[in-house]
């Protein structure tokens, strides 16, 4: 030892500057390492991002930031960022490229698209992945003319979307939220730890704390949130709607529900015609205005629903003037409801969940309903002018995401979830689900989608967007025999409520030309090769074919836009590269996905932190440019010259949707002293910038709950450009909607299903709740696939773009099949053996990991952390390729054959949403031979001029360097 | 060997960590991580960090366990960082004096000039917390942001450790576990807040809060175990409550 003796403790050590300034410089902007757009402070010393950091002001974080945030600086100074536009020179996937100046790849990129504007502006299919500025890219492709646009929420939410759109005006991921405050019961549902994350965080914790609110999970993994939940309750995958309507059976049992609520605020009392076989059979029966009709106890006498004197009738037989029968909606749904499938022991031995659980957790929300009511002091007015003292709450609060969305039952699961909202008096009353602005919007929101025949021409934008909420069949965007009319098939027979697109169709039928051919593919931020796909091995193959006549490729040609060396810029022709998130202005629109909360309305920007080093441009502002040279009417001025020419930022001051509205809501008037509606205000963006580039309106206090029917929320909402009229939203507990389409489906009206597709529609257009069987579960042998198997989001990881994050890397560089320790031990298999996991449509190898925490039927994995080896700038026998996995490649996009030939998309039947949490496998010990996940596929070049990456990474040394010189 | 300060000051800057909330999100870890790599212990180095096996230096770790089985089993999630233990023996086996206990604040902290790498402070530490830097040849740790909480250019709210800044769940505290009227120290005693592995006599400041009493038993919220049915219908009725309803 060189010292020998003892030395002495206590000292300051050399050079420690415990006053080192952190910052030349902070700037506000917002993050995007994920979905949630949470407000950051960005610390910069010497040019360098120091630090990142929640801003404690912003209505979305409160001032946390989550792992990923907190990796920013990892994800900005990448070594896997693209540097320069590339022009393919190799064989599509080979990742053969060169660099190319931006004149040359928007001249090309204008080449393209202006040919098929000119020709048949269809064949362009522009989607975007996790995208936002959706309001910009849906907007561009109406522009454009084509209707084959859409962002990826067809493979993520549209099953909740839509299920809470058309049936309470609202919905869950981040469009509403648990009243936190006041909750004694907080039931969540399959939920993914990457949407509304922060705020879910903050608030379980707060929840926690307060300790008067018990916690329920039902998810069939106990991670996460799960793991603080007072009860996990772990669900066999797809069953979710069973356990629901179980609950609704003990609650109408005990007559436990709330029947002013219903009565006031919902359809349950009108009338439905029960004349089976009529064309009108199952739709509400109305008076010659048009209003709904409910029978009066009062006076026994059918009258206008909107008679608010009137003292409905929930249940038994009436008879209307024409002398039909009809039922109020309630009894119906109760009916349905009570069917002996539905009873708690009828569903134990399917959901996995005990009969007695069932009947307790009913219990339990009877209990926080209707004996611990919140009662918050405040008058309010409702819709109809009735004065209330107080507003007295149900305090049950549910919350629910992927787990329910990502199945083909899905959309009617998260509408039986409603459903049991709307029963106890839980929607938006004190303690309960809360709507966030702009919502509650009508159910649906009356946007409909365009694309039909007459809307796309030649040379000139569609009327309206290319995305909306069809309410009858003669919505739908079908040819005159019935066949769909966008690429996708969304809005047709095999997918008529499908809001949101269907992204996850795309590929394959362009590729096969079904139902039309296309020319130009162009993506932005969409991993479509890889962990975006279903079949992406397939995928691979369709976007490398050639038609073996003419040499060519069956998708002629594909641009795309990313910041980073993903697995799917090796499938491009034109790369288009994106700047990163500190580099660019941005806009988080009240017309895209909003931060609002439940008492305040709220948008924001983001501004560039620091100029890009490499030759990279925002892809919005490219999209302008794009849009411009293409001479699009809403980007070109009169004179043709470009509308917008200082892109991104400018189209956010200066575009209007609609007279005084536009991308933001902050700010408006030239003055800048308008909120909502106002007319261009030439300093808006200073005025964010100046206020940390947020916005946000706080809800007057008497109208911050039962905004469905609350008079002084309504009149706010349309003052603030919000919703059209101040119109009371009816929640929709009996779906006439979907009565509309089943009975079309039934032979009734002008636009009707093709024969092939009758039966589907009408077992699917249900009015009422109910629940089937996902539909790859019923199709294949339970027997020969008996395991379920699905993904969870890690919370440090979101989607492929974390993996070329050095420090994300480092909490999640490979994953693992997790799997039940008892359902291994029957399969002879240990922790660390390698397994084939196989299902109808192929077979991986990936290395396992025992657990008690999970359901005994299910195996499952992170989402997104396996790569393809090559990508992003990680090494070639990096851990994510090597031993990560992907259980996309057993995931097919269709269902397996029927008897007459006819594939349907892997998708929920209603709304097309992807379903793929519906997937069935086996699981087998295999030999682990190289110790390497399969399958594996040529390793990926890396883009030219990508930087070499470094063997030791020492970030923020000259940091220290620089404030030890400072304090010396 | 390194002697531990006498006369020291009662404080003792600590992290109480809660247990029942934390959820595993990694958020402490790293934010540790961007700001220390850029404070006074910086860099945290990385090596091969787009490699195939990446190996970083990490001052909190988070780790996740299962423990008991079936209804009474549940996740765990455990961050992980040095305790700055009132008897460390990460200092006393210190063989230069590099490692150090503050007698100001009771913080753990070492002097990278005086620290030869000869890592015997790592074996000697019982949670793991020690953190080597291969490619600086010396031992870096937690810090508890010492940068940041005594850092006049902050705001005084900001001066926390980066870990409690960002903790999405708020379960993370800081504070002087040597008073017993502070805020952290009237937690650590409301919700029974325990040393880690207190038989080993290293006296941790950090405390750990338990996982609260799950409400998962009949009983639990005060509702019965099951509803009572209401009236059964009547021959041709929809439901007995539902009829009585109707004759109102």
């Amino acid at each position: 030892m060189p010292n020998d003796g003892e030395a002495t403790g206590d000292r300051q050590a050399a050079g420690l500057n415990l006053n080192a300034s952190s910052a030349d410089r902070i700037t506000c902007t917002t993050c995007y390492m994920c979905a949630c757009r949470c407000g950051i402070k960005v610390h910069l010393k010497d040019g360098r991002i120091r630090y990142i950091e929640g801003n404690r002001d912003h209505p979305v974080n409160k001032g946390v930031l989550c792992a990923k945030g907190s990796a920013g600086i990892m994800n900005h100074y990448s070594p896997a960022r693209l540097r320069k536009p590339l022009r393919r020179v190799g064989p599509r996937g080979s990742g053969e490229y060169e660099e190319i100046e931006w004149d040359e790849a928007m001249a090309t990129a204008t080449d393209w698209l202006g040919a098929i504007r000119r020709s048949d502006p269809r064949k362009l299919a522009f989607f975007t992945g996790r995208d936002q500025s959706q309001a910009l890219t849906g907007w561009w492709a109406s522009q454009f003319g084509t209707p084959n646009h859409a962002a990826h929420g067809g493979f993520c939410s549209v099953n909740m979307a839509a299920a809470g759109l058309y049936s309470i005006g609202g919905s869950f991921w981040e469009f509403g939220e648990p009243d936190w405050a006041n909750t004694r019961y907080f039931l969540m549902f399959g939920v993914a730890e990457d949407h509304d994350s922060n705020p879910i965080k903050i608030g379980l914790g707060k929840l926690k704390s307060r300790g008067a609110a018990k916690f329920v999970s039902v998810n069939p993994i106990r991670t996460g949130y799960s793991a603080i939940a007072d009860e996990w309750i772990g669900i066999r995958p797809g069953t979710d709607g069973l356990f629901i309507l179980a609950l609704i059976q003990e609650l109408l049992l005990a007559g436990r529900i709330d029947e002013e609520y219903l009565c006031r605020y919902t359809n349950a009392p009108w009338l439905v015609i029960q004349d089976e076989g009529a064309a009108d059979h199952g739709l509400f029966a109305r008076d010659a205005a048009g209003q709904p009709l409910v029978f009066d106890v009062a006076t026994q006498a059918i009258t206008g629903a909107h008679q608010v004197d009137a003292k409905p009738q929930l249940a038994g037989k009436v008879t209307l003037a024409d002398g039909r029968a009809a039922v109020p909606a309630f009894h119906l749904v109760a009916t349905r409801c009570l069917e002996p499938q539905y009873a708690a022991d009828a569903v134990a031995a399917e959901t996995g969940i005990g009969a007695d659980v069932i009947r307790r957790i009913a219990a339990e929300l009877a209990h926080a309903a209707f004996e611990q009511t919140v009662v918050i002091d405040q008058p309010w007015t409702d819709w109809a002018g009735r004065h209330h003292d107080r507003m007295v709450g149900r305090p049950v609060a549910m919350h629910a995401m992927r787990g329910i969305s990502a199945h083909s039952n899905g959309f009617h699961t998260c509408r039986a979830i409603h459903v049991l909202q709307m029963l106890l008096g839980a929607v938006d009353s004190p303690g309960s689900f809360r709507y966030k602005p702009p919502f509650p919007r009508p159910t649906p929101p009356g946007v409909k989608p365009t694309g039909r025949a007459a809307d796309v021409q030649p040379g000139k934008p569609m009327p309206g967007p290319p995305l909306g909420f069809p309410t009858s069949p003669a919505d739908l965007l079908v040819e005159a025999d019935g066949t769909p009319r966008r690429l996708d098939k969304a809005f047709s027979w095999e997918a008529p409520l499908a809001a949101h697109g269907m992204m996850h169709q795309v590929i394959r039928n362009a590729w096969a030309g079904d139902p039309h051919k296309i020319d130009t593919l162009f993506m932005f931020m969409a991993n479509m090769s890889w962990n975006s796909s279903m079949n992406t091995a397939g995928t691979m193959a369709m976007l490398t074919d050639k038609d073996p006549a003419t040499g060519d490729y069956r998708i002629p040609h594909i641009i795309y836009s990313d910041a980073y060396a993903s697995e799917m810029v090796a499938y491009a022709d034109l790369i288009l590269p994106d700047t990163t998130y500190l580099e660019r202005w941005d806009c988080i629109s009240l017309f895209d996905r909003p931060i609002c909360d439940a008492d305040g309305v709220a948008d924001s920007i983001r501004q560039p932190v620091v100029a890009p080093d490499r030759d990279v441009r925002p892809f919005q502002d490219v999209l302008i440019d794009l849009g411009a040279r293409l001479g699009l009417p809403g980007l070109v001025k009169e004179d043709g010259s470009p509308r917008y020419p200082g892109f991104y930022p400018d189209y956010l001051v200066h575009h209007e949707r609609k007279p005084g509205v536009g991308m933001l809501a902050g700010w408006r008037g030239a003055a800048g002293d308008k909120q909502g509606v106002g007319a261009v205000n030439e300093g808006q963006l200073d005025a964010y910038v100046a206020n940390q580039c947020f916005w946000r309106q706080e809800i007057p206090a008497e109208a911050r709950y039962f905004k469905h029917a609350n008079r002084a929320y309504l009149d706010w909402a349309v003052g603030m450009g919000l919703i059209d009229k101040p119109d009371p939203i009816v929640l929709q507990l009996y779906s006439e909607i979907l009565q509309k389409f089943r009975l079309a489906a039934e032979g009734h009206g002008e636009v009707q299903p093709p024969d092939e597709h009758r039966n589907r529609v009408k077992t699917y257009f249900d009015p009422l709740p109910l629940w089937y069987m996902p539909f790859e579960e019923a199709e294949v042998a339970r027997d020969a696939f008996p395991l379920h198997a699905i993904t969870q989001r890690p919370m440090a990881m979101y989607h492929s773009w974390g993996s070329q994050n050095a420090w994300l890397r480092q909490i999640h560089g490979d994953n693992r099949l997790h799997i039940h320790r008892a359902t291994a031990a029957g399969l002879g298999i240990a922790d660390d053996d390698w397994v084939a996991v196989t299902s109808h449509h192929g077979r991986i190898k990936a290395q396992a990991k025992l657990m008690d925490g999970v359901n005994p039927n299910t195996v499952w994995t992170w989402n997104a952390i396996g790569k393809r080896s090559g990508a992003w700038n990680l090494a070639p026998k990096a851990a994510e390729s090597q031993q990560g996995f992907l259980l996309n490649h057993v995931i097919s996009e269709l269902l397996p054959e029927r008897g007459d030939g006819h594939r349907y998309g892997n998708s929920d039947p209603v709304t097309g949403q992807a379903a793929w949490y519906d997937l069935r496998v086996r699981i087998e010990k295999v030999a682990a031979g190289e110790g390497v996940s399969e399958p594996q596929f040529a390793t990926l070049p890396v883009p030219p001029h990508l930087p070499e990456r470094p063997d030791v990474l020492r970030y923020g040394a000259s940091f220290r360097a620089a404030s030890q010189g400072d304090a010396k | 060997m390194t002697s531990l300060p006498t006369g020291a000051s009662r404080k003792r800057l600590g992290l109480v960590i809660d247990l029942d909330i934390c959820v595993g999100c990694h958020a402490c870890a790293v934010n540790c991580k961007e700001w220390n790599t850029g404070g006074v212990a910086a860099p945290l180095t990385d090596l091969a960090p787009y490699g195939a096996d990446p190996d970083g230096v990490w001052f909190n770790r988070v780790h996740t366990y299962e423990v008991g089985e079936g209804v009474t089993g549940r996740t765990v999630h455990f961050p992980r960082s040095c305790l700055h233990c009132a008897q460390p023996a990460c200092v006393t086996v210190c063989p230069t004096g590099a490692s150090f206990k503050r007698a100001e604040d009771g913080i753990v902290l070492v002097n990278e000039d005086l620290c030869i790498g000869c890592k015997l402070c790592s074996w000697a530490c019982p949670y793991g917390a020690r953190e080597f830097d291969e490619d600086a040849g010396v031992m870096k740790k937690c810090t508890l942001c010492i940068d940041r909480i005594y850092n006049e250019t902050f705001d005084p709210e900001d001066r926390v450790p980066a870990c409690v800044a960002t903790c999405p769940a708020s379960a993370r505290h800081f504070g002087d576990l040597g008073d017993p009227d502070s805020a952290v120290s009237r937690l650590v005693a409301e919700r029974e807040g325990f040393d880690l592995m207190a038989e080993m006599g290293y006296a941790p400041t950090n405390k750990y809060l338990p996982p609260r009493p799950r409400r998962q038993d009949a009983g639990c919220t005060g509702a019965s175990a099951r509803l009572a049915p209401a009236a059964p219908a009547a021959p041709g009725g929809l439901l007995g409550w539902l009829d009585r309803l109707l004759s109102q």
